[in-house]
């Protein structure tokens, strides 16, 4: 059951197709397989336009698809975008590249839900076709979202194991990849942990931190960031900053 | 064949909570010990603070052997078992590198349920269908112990009572102890503080609850730092006392334990006259067998019992230790479920802090109150504690005011992160007919062994206290000001758990035990057992100091009576 409020807005667009550029399906277009067909749409020479578009494809420029292939990737980007959504309260799913965790972790600790998502994101952009005429990342949000209340109702067909437990591992998914510790490929550049206000990992936690509670400035540090824990010590260019994930 | 291993004097199975401490006392009186341990040594390197990796993903550099041989699970025979998760992990220290580390004595009246409960209230308030009975022994038999492990991990906390002198700081309602805890208490937070005041509000007696986490340098340990990744994680100063970090490095300065890492026992050995020689063990392909005078198992329940139902022998045709068929009897999972969830107005500062760091009610635990109109007997431990991660917050409930989805509840997590709080409540559990652990005749693990198959329910008496502690817990978090309270279900079938007890179970009886009061089998006297697989009933509170105080018990016990266990 998701919100019947907008999350921003598609008001000028209001119709499904590859023509909708609005901000939110500007940046869907600049997701994972969006690098890949850089300068071959019409929809990425628009966005090439706006440097805040750049700047979200300069900050996955360096995503590989591992498991999913570029159409799963592209339905798998809108659900996570709907489920965590890029709204007026800030960034979601999308820039914590969400999807991008996913895809990842389909490859190693997640291979066992891999089946379920070839299968269960065929199904959803079969149903939006059918339903909507056009590929489910191409929907205006509203019918996106309608779509995927209807996964979680389990009435889209061909879900697997079925549409409701399919929803909940999505759901599991998208949180974990939005906030985890970025090393993992989500959570980027901390939008997710700034999301809740959560003020970082600090290997030592004071009592004056802890009576700031929500007033305490977040850290932005991943656990990786201290050289304890990182694995390769010696190479120091391996100590940046949150951001980019290890393969 | 197995390649056969030089003899030692005693074999450990498995180098975690217990069998690290029972080490300790055999090695220091000059004994000869291998431990043989299914996972590896870890180090603080090993312990990021990284909740995706520790928590969601259980903590892959652990070697996940008891993963592999998960429990399956029904409430009773009629049901088919299935398999679910192992809540343990393997390596050395065992579970004490990844539990909460809370390290409770037991209250005395856990010691004595039936006596205690027919001179009270009467025979008849016994649960019907329960076996529970009397320990072989009182809470002041097994004193010394708890004290002797407190002092050598290493524990935390406030002394309610010292030689009868009671501190309102500490737990009023404990038994007497002879000394203060080497450590002072874990320090408090905002929140332990609103939820303290709150209690003594109402009257009732909060305290901080013990911890084997250093709160001031101890035994060249720095102390604990805060920054909360215990549940799940080890510590990355070794400020938690696992016996990884305590006892057992201690016992290999003796010279006389060797660890052996990475290695499986598959059976115990016995001879034609009934009396163990030895555990055979996989590492990697190889099969070995190492001789011993005496075998003591340590593995975690589950696999305490599964070890000796499969060592069958001519002997014990229907596996070790269980010509009285007692082995899987009298098994129950600790009741720990059944939260109570609270939604504050205010952010409650708990992003760091860990789940030892909290404030404890004993008011309405054991026989602390009056049952006399009550329809159960026992009760609950309540523990508001700190302890709050990113995704553990973004997967918190909605409290109904919003959905799971979308940007509605999007912006409930994004106000509510730090505003929740889930109790831990430990009920008095109780063993019943019906409840056991036996062999599943289906579910293999992957060298073809069946694994435990779990037939097991919380019944009336459990359900009941599960009600009555849910209604004092939201009292306590409604004076302290919550204002949305989440009550979850009572309890039904006991899934494979933390605080997992019995089926091996210590008593005087052999008729209906399988261990006598020093632990060793009425069946086999060069055997013993160490773990919560002993204990006969729950109490209210963790299992582990318990369970640590019984193994140093059984080792000194063997030190000085080795001829005539030996033979």
């Amino acid at each position: 059951m998701a919100s019947s409020k907008k999350n921003h807005k598609a008001d000028s667009f209001p119709k499904d197709g590859p023509v909708d550029t609005s901000r939110r399906n500007l940046i869907k277009g600049a997701g994972m397989v969006g690098v890949a067909a850089l300068g071959t749409s019409a929809e990425n020479i628009i966005a090439q336009e706006s440097s805040k578009e750049r700047n979200i494809n300069t900050m996955i420029s360096r995503e590989a698809l591992e498991v999913l292939t570029a159409d799963e990737a592209e339905t798998l980007e809108a659900i996570c975008g709907c489920l965590i959504p890029s709204d007026e309260n800030g960034p979601g799913a999308f820039e914590a590249r969400a999807a991008h965790y996913i895809d990842k972790s389909l490859a190693s600790h997640n291979k066992s839900a891999r089946d379920y998502y070839m299968v269960s994101l065929d199904a959803i952009n079969q149903y939006s076709k059918k339903t909507r005429g056009n590929a489910f990342h191409r929907l205006i949000d509203d019918h996106q979202f309608s779509i995927l209340s209807a996964v979680q109702e389990d009435k889209v067909p061909g879900c697997s194991p079925n549409g409701s437990d399919f929803f909940n591992i999505v759901r599991n998914h998208t949180i974990d990849g939005t906030f985890c510790d970025p090393y993992y490929g989500g959570n980027q550049n901390f939008v997710g942990w700034d999301m809740l206000n959560y003020p970082g990992i600090r290997l030592s936690a004071s009592e004056t931190d802890v009576a700031q509670g929500p007033d305490l400035t977040p850290n932005h540090q991943s656990a990786y960031d201290h050289d304890t824990y990182t694995k390769m010590v010696i190479n120091g260019s391996m100590n940046q900053r949150g951001g980019q994930s290890d393969a | 064949m197995p390649k056969k291993l030089p003899k030692t004097d005693v074999v450990i199975v498995g180098m975690g909570a217990a069998g690290g401490v029972a080490a300790l006392p055999l090695t220091n009186a000059g004994l000869k010990v291998i431990g043989i341990e299914a996972g590896g040594w870890l180090s603080p390197r090993d312990f990021a603070p990284d909740e995706l990796r520790n928590g969601a993903r259980n903590w892959p550099q652990s070697v996940q052997k008891a993963a592999s041989e998960a429990p399956t699970v029904r409430a009773n025979s009629n049901q088919k078992a299935v398999q679910g998760g192992h809540p343990m992990m393997n390596a050395v220290g065992g579970t004490t590198m990844h539990y909460w580390a809370q390290s409770w004595r037991l209250n005395p009246w856990d010691f004595k349920v039936v006596s205690a409960t027919r001179d009270r209230y009467g025979a008849d308030r016994i649960p019907t269908g329960s076996t529970v009975e009397d320990w072989p022994f009182g809470y002041d038999e097994l004193e010394p112990f708890y004290e002797k492990v407190e002092f050598a991990v290493g524990i935390s906390g406030q002394a309610g009572n010292v030689k009868g002198k009671i501190n309102a700081a500490g737990n009023v309602f404990e038994g007497e102890r002879q000394s203060e805890y080497p450590m002072r208490p874990l320090r408090t937070s905002p929140f332990t503080e609103l939820m303290t005041n709150a209690a003594q509000r109402l009257d009732w007696s909060p305290f901080q609850g013990p911890a084997a986490i250093t709160s001031e340098l101890y035994d060249g340990r720095p102390p604990c730092q805060y920054h909360g990744f215990c549940n799940k994680g080890g510590c990355h100063v070794q400020a938690k006392s696992s016996t990884a970090f305590t006892t057992i490095p201690k016992a290999i300065d003796t010279g006389n334990l060797d660890v052996v890492t990475y290695a499986r026992v598959t059976n115990i050995v016995t001879d034609n006259d009934g009396k163990v020689t030895g555990v055979d063990y996989l590492r990697g392909s190889e099969e070995f067998f190492q001789p011993a005078d005496v075998v003591l198992m340590a593995s975690y329940a589950y696999e305490n019992v599964r070890l000796l139902q499969l060592s069958k022998s001519r002997s014990f045709p229907d596996g070790l230790s269980n010509n009285n068929g007692q082995v899987g009897k009298h098994y129950l999972s600790h009741h720990q479920g059944s939260p109570v969830i609270a939604l504050f107005p205010e952010d409650l500062h708990n992003w760091y802090g860990l789940p030892a760091q909290g404030v404890a009610i004993d008011d309405w635990a054991d026989d602390n109150f009056d049952h006399s109109d009550l329809d159960f007997i026992g009760g609950a431990n309540l523990w508001a504690h700190t302890d709050r991660k990113p995704i553990g917050a973004a997967k918190m409930s909605t409290f109904g005011r919003a959905s799971n989805w979308g940007s509605d509840w999007k912006k409930f997590i994004m106000d509510n992160a730090d505003k929740t709080n889930t109790a831990y409540i430990q009920k008095t559990t109780l063993p019943y007919e019906g409840n056991y652990l036996d062999l599943d005749p289906q579910v293999k693990d992957p060298l073809g062994f069946p694994v435990t198959r779990i037939t097991a329910s919380y019944r009336e008496n459990e359900t009941r206290i599960a009600e009555f502690s849910q209604n004092m817990m939201e009292k306590w978090y409604r004076e302290a000001g919550a204002t949305e309270i989440i009550r979850t279900g009572l309890g039904g079938a006991m899934s494979a758990s933390t605080h997992a007890y019995g089926g091996t179970r210590m008593g005087n009886n052999s008729e209906t035990n399988v261990v006598d009061r020093w632990g060793f089998s009425h069946e086999v006297p060069n055997l013993g057992v160490l773990g919560a697989s002993v204990m006969g009933t729950s109490g209210a509170r963790n299992p582990t100091l318990t369970v640590q105080a019984l193994s140093w018990r059984t080792s000194e016990h063997l030190v000085a009576n080795w001829q005539s266990i030996v033979g």
